[in-house]
C-alpha cells in the first residue's frame, strides 16, 4: 500500500471515531432531558440511618399486617388472622358468643380441660352477664377443649428455647 | 379522608364477616353505628397510650400489659415501662383540679371530702420508692394452668411515688376502734358498661393502711401518674398484691368488717387457706385473702439469649423485693442450682423499695448455661426453684428467674 493511502485510511478512521463520539454525546444529552427529574430525585433521595430504615420497614410490616386484619377469611398457618385464634369449623361459635365482651387474646392465652372451660362459662354467666349459649354451648366447648387444652408440663417447664433470639453481647473486656 | 377509608374498610369487613360465617353476633343489632366489633381488631398494632412499644399486651379489653425483663433494668421503673393491670375501663379524661376523694364508712368519726390540692396543703407530702407487683405475676408457669391473664415475669415495677400518708389522713378524719378494713372505690367502669357494677373494689386490713409507707399518691417518678396506672390519684401499698392499691381513687371506706367488694371473694386474690395438691378443687369457704407477697427477684441484665466468648466475664444485674423489712442476700447459679454465688446487693431506699444486685460471672467451658437468681429476705424466706404452692388462680409464683446464655 502506498504511504498516502495509509495516511488517508487513518484519517477516515479518526473521522469515524469522532462522529461516533459526537453521536453518543448528542444522544446522551437528549436522553438526559427526560431523565433529568428521575436522576435528580435519585441524587436528592434522603439516605436513612439504620434506625430510620428499620422503623420504615416496621411501618411497612404493620401496614401489611393491618391490611391482613381487614380480611375476615384469612387463615395463615392454621390461625384465623383477624382473631388470632386457631381456625376450625366451630370458630364461628366463638366469634358469635365470646368476643363481643372480651378480647380473643384472653381465650388464646388460657388452657383448660372441657370441664374447666365449662366452669369459666358458668362463672361469666353468674358474674359477668354472659348470655345462655343454648344449643351452641356444646360446639363452643368442643372448640375450646380441642384447641386450648392444657399441656403436660411437669412441675416446672424448660425455658422456651425455641422462642429465644440469640444475640452477641457486646462487652468491654 | 383517612377516617372515611377506615370506616369503609371496617364496614366491608363486618359485612364480609357476616357473609362468611353465616351467623350473626348475638346482640349485634344493639351495636351502635360506627362502633367496631372489638374482637376483630384484637391484634391492632398501635401501642398503648403513654406506654413503651415493647410492652407485652396480654389483653386489650381490659388492658393488661407486662414489661419484658430486660426493660426493667432501670433503678426506678420509668412510667412508660410500668406494667398495667386493669379490670375495667379507665375514666375518660379525668381532671385533677376538680377530682374529689371521699372518706367515709361506718368506722370513721365523720365523712370528709378532699381535693388533691387540699391533700397537698393539709398533710405532709412524702416521696417513697415502692414496688408494686401483681398477685398473679408468674401465673403462666402454673400447671394445671390457672385461668386469667397469663403473666410472665413482668407484672412488677418500682417507682418513686409522691403523695400523703394514709395514716395522716385517717388520723385527721378520725377512726373508731372497731375499724377492721379499708375498702377503696375508683372511677373505672365495668366492662359491661353497667354503672352499678364495680370492676374492682378491694382494700387492705386497717393495720396495713396505717403503716408509714401506705400512700395516697398523685405523682409517679415526679410526673403525673399515667392514666392507665390510675391518674390522677391512687393508693400505693408495697408488699401486698398490687390489686390492693386502688387506681382512679375517689372513695375510701373504713369499715368494721372485712371488705366484700368486687374481687374480694371467690378465687379472686385468694389462695387455699391450707396447701393443696396441684389441680385440687377448693371450696370458697376454704380460700383465704392474700396479704403479704413473697420474696422475689428478677434478672434485668442481660436480656435472655446472650452469647459470649469463654474469655469474657458476663456482668449480670437485677432487682429483689419482699414484704419483709428488706432483702438480706441475692445469689446466682450457673449450674442449675448445684452451687450458688453471692451478688453485690444495694441498701434499701425505704421499706418496700426493690434492692439492686449485680455480679460478674465467668464460665468454666463452652456450652449452654442458665443463670438463676435467688433472693433471701430478712425473715430468712427464699425463693422456690420449681413452682411453689399450686393454687386455683395461679398467684404468688416466686420461683427463681432464669435466663439462657451460650458461651461460644
Amino acid at each position: 500500500m502506498k504511504y498516502e493511502d495509509k495516511i488517508f485510511q487513518q484519517f477516515i478512521f479518526l473521522i469515524n471515531l469522532l462522529s461516533v463520539l459526537v453521536f453518543i454525546i448528542v444522544l446522551g444529552g437528549l436522553a438526559y432531558i427526560p431523565l433529568e427529574i428521575t436522576i435528580k430525585e435519585y441524587l436528592d433521595k434522603p439516605r436513612y440511618s439504620k434506625e430510620e430504615l428499620s422503623e420504615r420497614l416496621k411501618q411497612r410490616e404493620y401496614a401489611i399486617a393491618r391490611e391482613k386484619l381487614n380480611d375476615p377469611d384469612l387463615i395463615e398457618a392454621g390461625i384465623h388472622v383477624q382473631t388470632g385464634l386457631i381456625y376450625d369449623k366451630n370458630l364461628h361459635y366463638i366469634k358469635k358468643h365470646c368476643i363481643s365482651c372480651h378480647s380473643p387474646k384472653l381465650i388464646a392465652q388460657n388452657k383448660s380441660t372441657r370441664s374447666g372451660w365449662k366452669q369459666m362459662i358458668v362463672w361469666m354467666q353468674e358474674t359477668q352477664g354472659l348470655h345462655d349459649l343454648a344449643e351452641d354451648e356444646v360446639f363452643v366447648l368442643d372448640y375450646l377443649a380441642e384447641h386450648y387444652a392444657p399441656k403436660k408440663l411437669g412441675r416446672r417447664a424448660n425455658l422456651d428455647i425455641e422462642s429465644i433470639e440469640w444475640y452477641v453481647l457486646e462487652l468491654d473486656d | 379522608m383517612n377516617f372515611n377509608r377506615r370506616k369503609f374498610i371496617s364496614r366491608s369487613a363486618l359485612a364480609a364477616l357476616s357473609l362468611s360465617v353465616k351467623a350473626d353476633v348475638v346482640y349485634g343489632r344493639f351495636l351502635p353505628k360506627g362502633m367496631k366489633l372489638l374482637g376483630l381488631y384484637a391484634s391492632e398494632f398501635k401501642s398503648l397510650e403513654g406506654k413503651h412499644p415493647e410492652m407485652i399486651v396480654l389483653n386489650d379489653r381490659p388492658i393488661n400489659a407486662e414489661t419484658p425483663a430486660h426493660l426493667l433494668n432501670d433503678k426506678l421503673t420509668p412510667n412508660d415501662l410500668f406494667f398495667v393491670r386493669n379490670n375495667g375501663l379507665p375514666p375518660r379524661s379525668p381532671d385533677k383540679s376538680t377530682w374529689l376523694l371521699e372518706i367515709g364508712g361506718n368506722s370513721v368519726m365523720r365523712k370528709v371530702k378532699f381535693t388533691i390540692e387540699e391533700l397537698k396543703s393539709k398533710f405532709e407530702v412524702v416521696s417513697l420508692n415502692l414496688t408494686l407487683e401483681c398477685g398473679g405475676n408468674g401465673r403462666k408457669e402454673f400447671n394445671p394452668p390457672a385461668k386469667g391473664n397469663q403473666w410472665g415475669t413482668g407484672a412488677v415495677g418500682c417507682a418513686k411515688w409522691t403523695g400523703v400518708r394514709l395514716k395522716d389522713v385517717l388520723e385527721h378524719v378520725g377512726i373508731k376502734s372497731n375499724a377492721v378494713y379499708l375498702a377503696y372505690y375508683g372511677a373505672d367502669t365495668h366492662l359491661s358498661g353497667d354503672p352499678n357494677k364495680d370492676p374492682i373494689s378491694r382494700g387492705v386490713p386497717i393495720e396495713k393502711a396505717l403503716e408509714q409507707e401506705s400512700l395516697i399518691a398523685w405523682s409517679m417518678n415526679d410526673e403525673d401518674i399515667p392514666l392507665l396506672n390510675g391518674y390522677p390519684l391512687r393508693l400505693v401499698f408495697g408488699g401486698y398484691p398490687a390489686s390492693c392499691s386502688g387506681k382512679w381513687l375517689n372513695k375510701i371506706m373504713i369499715i368494721n368488717k372485712v371488705h366484700d367488694g368486687q374481687k374480694m371473694l371467690g378465687s379472686s386474690y385468694r389462695i387455699p387457706c391450707d396447701p393443696v395438691a396441684p389441680g385440687t378443687k377448693v371450696k370458697d369457704e376454704d380460700m383465704c385473702i392474700i396479704e403479704e407477697m413473697p420474696v422475689k427477684s428478677l434478672i434485668s441484665y442481660p436480656k435472655t439469649g446472650a452469647t459470649l466468648k469463654l474469655a469474657q466475664k458476663l456482668p449480670i444485674a437485677g432487682h429483689a423485693w419482699t414484704s419483709a423489712s428488706n432483702i438480706s442476700k441475692v445469689e446466682y447459679s450457673i449450674d442449675f442450682g448445684q452451687t450458688w454465688n453471692s451478688c453485690n446487693l444495694s441498701q434499701s431506699d425505704n421499706r418496700y423499695a426493690w434492692q439492686h444486685f449485680d455480679a460478674k460471672v465467668s464460665f468454666p467451658q463452652l456450652g449452654y448455661y442458665e443463670i438463676w437468681a435467688r433472693a433471701t429476705d430478712s425473715n430468712g424466706q427464699t425463693q422456690a426453684i420449681i413452682l411453689p404452692g399450686w393454687n386455683p388462680k395461679g398467684y404468688l409464683n416466686n420461683a427463681c428467674h432464669r435466663i439462657a446464655v451460650k458461651v461460644v
